[in-house]
């Protein structure tokens, strides 16, 4: 997973960044620097907010002091290499980081206003506003229709109609819907992996998400289903928040609206993505994203 | 370079070694040794089983001493100098005080096989073998000479043991049903005396009812007498007189003839008859003579009820068990402890488990339960309900005994379950709950079922716990039966893995019982596999429904 190698201590002051000095070099070495941010960013209003979020696993820090607003309605990607954070900054924001016993955190994140790590805040009410996809296709062991209707089904709803309707509109929104129509009843272990993963989205748009989270979503599906896949990202957009990681340079600036890039926990720049992927700030992030780097 | 110290070391060929040749015939042979022995003892038992009831020919053996006896040849083996011997099934107890004599071949001057040699199965007393001369019906001759005596016998026989088995029936089931009656009545007395006191109006009322009762069971006994008088009266004084090999003459009355049959003379469908009618015995009715003949149906009829009621026993509360186990408690030396000491459970000796259900089980639960509500047939003859061996505690007590397995087992199936299910469900906002019960479950049934299935199979075949918490020699009253209240899990029960070592090595005829011993074991192989094989056919449907291929 994602773990810094070098244990940096947050309160110790951060070597001085010059602009002339390379700032992965110095992220490598453990010290801090401070992300370039866009103007743009805040341009729209924000669905979530990460405020100085750390998270350490057991002694090792795995995000530094990330700061970032994710954009209302817009599809936002997180770049950068493996171990970066990119997934644990991911599984924060729903929480599922709380399954793990040794995380710590401090910081904040606000969706839609609301703290997500309030004391008062109920995990599985939060996870209810939320949909997740994850790395590998993970359809329950149940009917296809049962799969799309999971999260009516454990709030209590059991009226057909309403699970029928909310059944074809998910499928639909997945662009699913007409290779699966007629075997509803049967099990969604029978799908191939692009149909399988193309299900687990609509599964995650069935309760109307406040926000969309993407881990990876293509990583273990051949061209073909990728293709599929993010094909149905683009029609997401703009119907969803969707928060997306990705290890495809492509796919990122194909299907993103802004991209933030991290590098060993860090937010190193986030900004629009034809900015990030055209004209970065950053010489390190040009390195990153034309492949020079990483 | 060849001086180069730290330069590979290159072989020009493979060593055997190497390519583990030597590897694979070892871990094949292993394999195949194991399965030689299975396939070698299920073989024994099958075809040792299946050949039982077969009815084979019997000789008429002539002895240098003048004697002539006949038997059916059933061993052979050779006496230390040398000259074979052999074991003969005389049968005729009652003349010869033996069922079985061993004979040197130097004894035997002749052997032949008469047509009309026949074998006699009996209510008591073993087999009869001798020549039919005459049927008789009191002082009349129904028909004389061998040939007409059995023509006669075939005929009469069937209608006579129609008459004896319903006279059979009216003694075991009516009468028993009337004696119930009249017992609870009687106990509703000493419940009313107990409660209200015996001169309430209370013990009055119930005194009442227990004279009516009384009556009405007395009228309908005479009702009943009259009916096996009746049928009694109609197989009364039908014999069939035998001569025996050694000259003496013997009558059997007719009703005490199980089966007879002529092995030397019957044609391939006769013996088939017969082959089928003494398995049709065997399998559907109650033993006779110290259970080495007759049937095994109350022992079928335990072990499948005890075995089904273990595993609805065992199964809720080992899968209960493990779910805390791996899914809520928390890693750490204690969880390890309780997981060793599970693991080491299955290895307690299985009459500890015995003992155990016995003094908890039957002696302080079932005790209880006795005192708390059948204190009056406490009170009234001293008896015992739930308070001894029954079929409920000897399924607890196996239950308990399979815990371990089945703990294990599940554990094995819920880890197997793979993490991206669980957080895939709690992304969705599932509960904890929620996702053990709609998804891990589900996943892991076909684990759990495989855990079940090796318990069924455990505790099917034990016999050490299972002689002290309710199995008997004989129990006739089938736990579950159609007198309210149908299930009655206090009652004792037979099993077959007791009936084998019962009719093994407790038998007073164990030459004779020999047979029916592999019979059983066939018996109870087969029921056991037949178990497994249901369940493994439920475990196929979870698979295909549940786990399936992945892409």
């Amino acid at each position: 997973m994602s773990t810094s190698p070098s244990p940096a201590d947050p309160r110790q002051p951060p070597p001085s960044a010059g602009p002339a000095t390379d700032r992965l070099a110095v992220v490598a070495a453990g010290g801090q620097v401070e992300p370039e941010v866009h103007e743009r960013v805040r341009q729209t209003p924000a669905v979530l907010e990460i405020d100085r979020f750390n998270l350490w696993y057991g002694t090792k820090q795995a995000l530094h002091s990330i700061t970032m607003p994710i954009p209302h309605g817009k599809v936002t990607a997180l770049i950068g290499p493996s171990g970066c954070g990119k997934s644990t900054l991911l599984r924060s924001v729903n929480r599922l980081n709380d399954l793990v016993p040794s995380v710590r955190i401090t910081g904040e994140m606000r969706l839609n206003g609301d703290p997500i790590y309030d004391q008062r805040m109920d995990v599985i009410e939060l996870r209810k506003r939320m949909g997740m996809v994850f790395q590998r296709p993970n359809p329950f062991p149940m009917s296809i229709y049962e799969n799309v209707v999971y999260a009516l089904r454990i709030d209590g709803e059991s009226r057909r109609v309403v699970l029928d309707e909310v059944c074809e509109r998910s499928l639909r929104g997945a662009a699913l819907w007409d290779e699966v129509k007629d075997r509803l009843s049967e099990s969604a272990l029978g799908l191939s992996g692009g149909q399988q993963q193309r299900l687990c989205i609509a599964r995650a748009i069935a309760a109307e998400p406040e926000v969309l989270l993407l881990d990876e979503p293509c990583s273990a599906l051949d061209p073909i289903a990728t293709g599929k896949v993010e094909d149905l990202i683009q029609e997401l957009r703009g119907l969803y928040s969707v928060l997306i990681v990705t290890h495809n340079m492509q796919q990122a600036s194909r299907s993103s609206d802004y991209t933030a890039f991290m590098y060993l926990g860090r937010l190193i720049e986030y900004g629009p993505t034809t900015d990030i992927f055209t004209k970065p700030v950053l010489r390190e992030t040009e390195a990153y994203v034309t492949g020079r780097f990483g | 370079m060849s001086s180069d110290p730290l330069r590979r070391r290159r072989s020009t060929h493979a060593a055997l070694a190497a390519h583990g040749e030597a590897w694979v015939w070892l871990t094949g042979g292993c394999l195949a040794l194991a399965l030689a022995m299975i396939i070698g003892l299920l073989g024994y038992i099958v075809s040792e089983g299946v050949a039982t009831f077969w009815p084979r020919p019997i000789e008429l053996i002539e002895l240098t001493d003048g004697r002539k006896v006949l038997g059916e040849e059933t061993g052979r083996d050779k006496a230390p100098d040398g000259t074979g011997r052999r074991l003969v099934r005389t049968a005729n107890f009652e003349l010869t005080g033996k069922h079985f004599e061993w004979f040197d071949d130097g004894e035997v001057t002749a052997t032949t096989r008469p047509a009309e040699a026949t074998v006699v199965e009996r209510l008591e007393g073993g087999r009869f073998q001798g020549f039919p001369t005459r049927l008789l019906h009191g002082d009349e001759v129904v028909a004389a000479g061998g040939e007409e005596a059995w023509r006669g016998f075939r005929e009469k026989h069937p209608d006579i043991r129609r008459r004896w088995r319903e006279a059979w029936r009216i003694d075991k089931g009516d009468r028993g049903v009337l004696q119930r009656k009249l017992r609870a009545a009687r106990l509703s007395v000493v419940q009313a005396g107990l409660s209200a006191g015996a001169d309430s109006p209370a013990g009055a009322a119930a005194a009442a009812a227990e004279k009516a009762v009384a009556a009405e069971v007395e009228a309908q006994e005479r009702r009943l007498d009259e009916r096996t008088a009746e049928l009694r009266a109609g197989n009364e004084g039908w014999g069939l007189e035998f001569a025996t090999a050694s000259g003496e003459t013997v009558v059997l009355p007719m009703a005490d003839i199980v089966r007879a049959w002529q092995p030397n003379k019957a044609s391939f469908q006769e013996r088939l008859g017969v082959y089928a009618s003494r398995w049709g015995e065997f399998l559907g009715d109650d033993p006779r003579e110290a259970n080495s003949a007759g049937g095994v149906f109350p022992a079928i009829w335990g072990t499948i009820a005890m075995t089904l009621i273990m595993a609805l026993l065992v199964a809720p509360f080992g899968v209960l068990a493990a779910l805390y186990l791996r899914e809520y408690a928390s890693r750490g030396p204690l969880t390890a402890a309780v997981r060793i000491a599970i693991n080491n459970l299955a290895g307690v000796p299985s009459i500890v488990y015995g003992a155990f259900g016995l003094g908890f089980f039957c002696y302080v639960l079932g005790g209880s339960i006795d005192e708390l509500f059948f204190r009056p047939a406490l009170v009234a003859d001293g008896q015992p309900t739930f308070g001894t061996g029954g079929l409920l505690w000897a399924s607890l007590t196996l239950a308990l005994l399979t815990l371990p397995v089945v703990i294990v087992a599940t554990e094995e199936a819920l880890s197997a379950v793979p993490n991206s299910m669980r957080e895939g469900s709690y992304a969705c906002g599932a509960s904890k709950w929620q996702t053990i019960r709609r998804i891990v479950l589900p996943r892991a049934l076909p684990g759990i079922m495989t855990g079940l299935i090796l318990a069924m199979a455990r505790g099917a075949g034990e016999v050490a716990p299972l002689m002290l918490v309710g199995v008997k020699k004989l129990a006739l009253d089938l736990p579950i039966d159609g007198t309210f209240p149908f299930v009655h899990p206090e009652r004792e029960f037979m099993h077959l893995a007791y009936l084998i070592y019962d009719v093994g090595f407790q038998s007073p005829n164990s030459q004779a019982a020999k047979p029916m011993v592999f019979t059983i074991t066939f018996l109870l192989v087969a029921i056991i596999a037949l178990l497994n094989v249901a369940a493994i056919w439920i475990r196929g449907r979870l698979r295909r429904r549940y786990v399936s291929q992945q892409f």
